[in-house]
């Protein structure tokens, strides 16, 4: 066991070494920043000056270990634009990616765990067309796309939901819908299928030739069995939606990370959109750890193979 | 059985065409929405040029900014599904706008099937420290969301069609090298390669003869899957304005010039091309669900 965890914890630093490097490198390879920064009738000496505070004049190996040394003391460093910490502009708006991905996960969850076990149970029946159709629009239905719509019909039409900005519950509901939307399909199709395993297990069938009733079947022995994958995905999915949240930030005007990362591209800001990307990786990689590792201990086969 | 030469013909250019020939004759129980849905768009995409009413990229001579449809009152049948806010024609932009994402999402997905094949084969087959490496670049762009990657990439390359293809390339080879890399592993087991190898076929033979021929049913279906995807993020990205350059006419471009004046009511700016998006890549998936089946019975539950 401890074996494992020795191996997956090197893999995720191996991981985030090649990540961070890949993004540094490619941040430096397609343009000076210094140059972006100022204007063009700047002075060598000057661009020379700032290259020198900010340090851009050393080596790139020498600026990638002074980057990754402050990097694991949780410091992303300055920005260009606001001129202050990356992290704390990114620690400023992360409770709002949270809440927003928070929301959308319910959303997820709400839609895809009854439409899964509904169809799960009823096999092929006419409700198991209707979730597959649910489902395969999920994965079409382009989530900005949704989004606009939904301002067009709440805002616009119905005058329901304001349309952008934060504050109180009404502005998280379209957002998370729009943000959700994708991830209920992906939440329908696994809790299906993970429902049919459990449902076709020698358990469940004694279950049934006890003599129990169907509900108790399926609400008390299958439902929780089958759901250990199911919230482990939507763990995950809550992870990647407070990161990938970009478009849908954009579109509502939802102070969070993706908004972030958006105004930092806008503005040339390098070590902000290095900072965010290389922060995100960090967050997946350490929720996909803390995912296998649990699973090694729930079930020994994980461990010994690989 | 080991006395088979190296150079034995396998089921070589003769069965090439037969095989092809039964794809055709398999289209036709392919799902018939699908087949519509891309057979038309394909066309519109093709002929944009002599159907499209004006220049998509032009003001239309005498038709107002922000035209509605023609069955609204102010529209007119001359721009049958309004105008937007230069006063070009949004239905020619739409069928200028196919071209757009099927080049890119047909272009993007060979780049990201060929890197990711190609890296799976060879991670599979090589092994050791060349399977080490590919593997942990995989989990490493694994690690970053698909789109946060796209676009980060595309910030920092610039904007211009053939350069969203190839970063949206670089960025979903993974999938296909993981699976790839699978099946390889398998297939390097099995006898006719072992054979291949012992007779003193070379490396590059065996993938070129046993091993590439054997992934080609994988990677078609993941293909068909990824399509869709990439059609989606390119939408996104030129949405963000860092994909397509305006004034072409693509979509996500579209939807993102209608965004100002969404809160105006100008619904038609907005409801037509995402209706585009949503279409193509409905089709995409349902072309590729039932490719999956087709081909290859093990994916069905990828």
């Amino acid at each position: 066991m401890s074996q494992f965890i020795i191996r997956r914890v090197l893999y995720s630093v191996v991981t985030l070494f090649i990540l961070s490097g890949t993004i540094f490198l490619i941040v430096r390879l397609t343009g000076d920043p210094v140059a972006l920064m100022t204007e063009a009738s700047a002075r060598p000496e000057d661009l020379e000056r700032i290259r020198h505070q900010w340090g851009l004049d050393r080596s790139w190996p020498v600026q990638y270990v002074t980057f990754m040394q402050n990097a694991l003391q949780g410091e992303l460093g300055k920005s260009f634009n606001y001129r202050l910490p990356v992290s704390e502009l990114y620690f400023q708006r992360l409770p709002n990616s949270l809440t927003l991905g928070l929301a959308a996960t319910l959303i997820s969850l709400l839609i895809g765990i009854p439409a899964g076990i509904i169809s799960a149970v009823k096999v092929n029946s006419a409700w198991d067309n209707v979730a597959k159709g649910i489902a395969l629009l999920g994965l079409s239905i382009p989530g900005f796309w949704l989004g606009l719509v939904l301002i067009l019909i709440f805002s616009v039409w119905l005058r329901w939901l304001p349309t952008s900005g934060s504050g109180d519950w009404r502005h998280v509901v379209m957002p998370a819908l729009a943000l959700g939307w994708y991830f209920a399909a992906s939440m329908l199709r696994l809790t299906r299928s993970s429902m049919l395993e459990v449902l076709g297990s020698e358990y469940i069938k004694l279950a049934r030739l006890k003599g129990l009733p169907d509900f108790v079947v399926v609400a008390m022995h299958a439902f929780k069995n089958a759901l250990i994958p199911v919230f482990t995905l939507a763990g995950v999915n809550m992870v990647v939606m407070v990161n990938a949240a970009v478009i849908i930030e954009v579109i509502f005007a939802w102070p969070g990370i993706g908004r972030l990362l958006y105004e930092g591209i806008f503005q040339r800001d390098f070590p902000l959109v290095q900072g965010v990307v290389v922060m995100a990786g960090f967050m997946i990689v350490g929720i996909n750890l803390v995912v296998d590792v649990l699973y090694a201990f729930i079930d020994p086969r994980i461990r010994l193979t690989r | 059985m080991a006395t088979i030469p190296a150079d034995t013909p396998l089921p070589s250019r003769k069965a090439a065409t037969g095989r092809l020939r039964g794809v055709v004759k398999a289209l036709r129980d392919a799902p018939l929405a699908a087949v519509v849905i891309l057979g038309g768009l394909v066309l519109a995409a093709l002929l944009a040029d002599l159907i499209a009413p004006y220049d998509p990229t032009l003001p239309v001579k005498g038709a107002e900014m922000f035209a509605p449809p023609f069955w609204m009152e102010g529209g007119s049948l001359a721009t049958p599904l309004g105008t937007d806010f230069q006063a070009r024609d949004i239905l020619s932009r739409l069928l200028y706008g196919a071209r757009v994402s099927l080049v890119v999402g047909l272009m993007g997905t060979l780049v990201a099937g060929g890197i990711g094949t190609a890296m799976g084969i060879i991670s599979g087959y090589v092994g050791g420290w060349a399977d080490q490496i590919i593997m942990r670049v995989t989990d490493a762009w694994l690690a970053l969301p698909a789109i946060v990657f796209a676009i980060f990439l595309a910030a920092m390359v610039g904007p211009s069609m053939w350069n969203i293809i190839v970063i949206l390339g670089a960025v979903y080879w993974t999938r296909y090298a993981r699976v790839i890399r699978g099946e390889v592993l398998t297939l390097r087991e099995r006898d006719f390669v072992k054979l291949a190898e012992i007779a003193g076929a070379s490396r590059y033979r065996v993938i070129r003869k046993h091993i590439l021929p054997n992934v080609m049913n994988t990677a078609t279906v993941l293909a068909s899957l990824t399509v869709g995807v990439v059609i989606i993020a390119e939408a996104s990205l030129s949405f963000l304005g860092v994909g397509v350059p305006p004034p072409q006419p693509a979509w996500g471009l579209m939807l993102s010039e209608a965004r100002p004046t969404l809160m105006a009511g100008q619904w038609w700016l907005t409801v037509f091309p995402g209706a585009c998006i949503l279409l193509i890549v409905l089709a995409t998936q349902l072309f590729g669900d039932w490719l999956r089946v087709r081909l290859d019975p093990q994916l069905r539950n990828l």
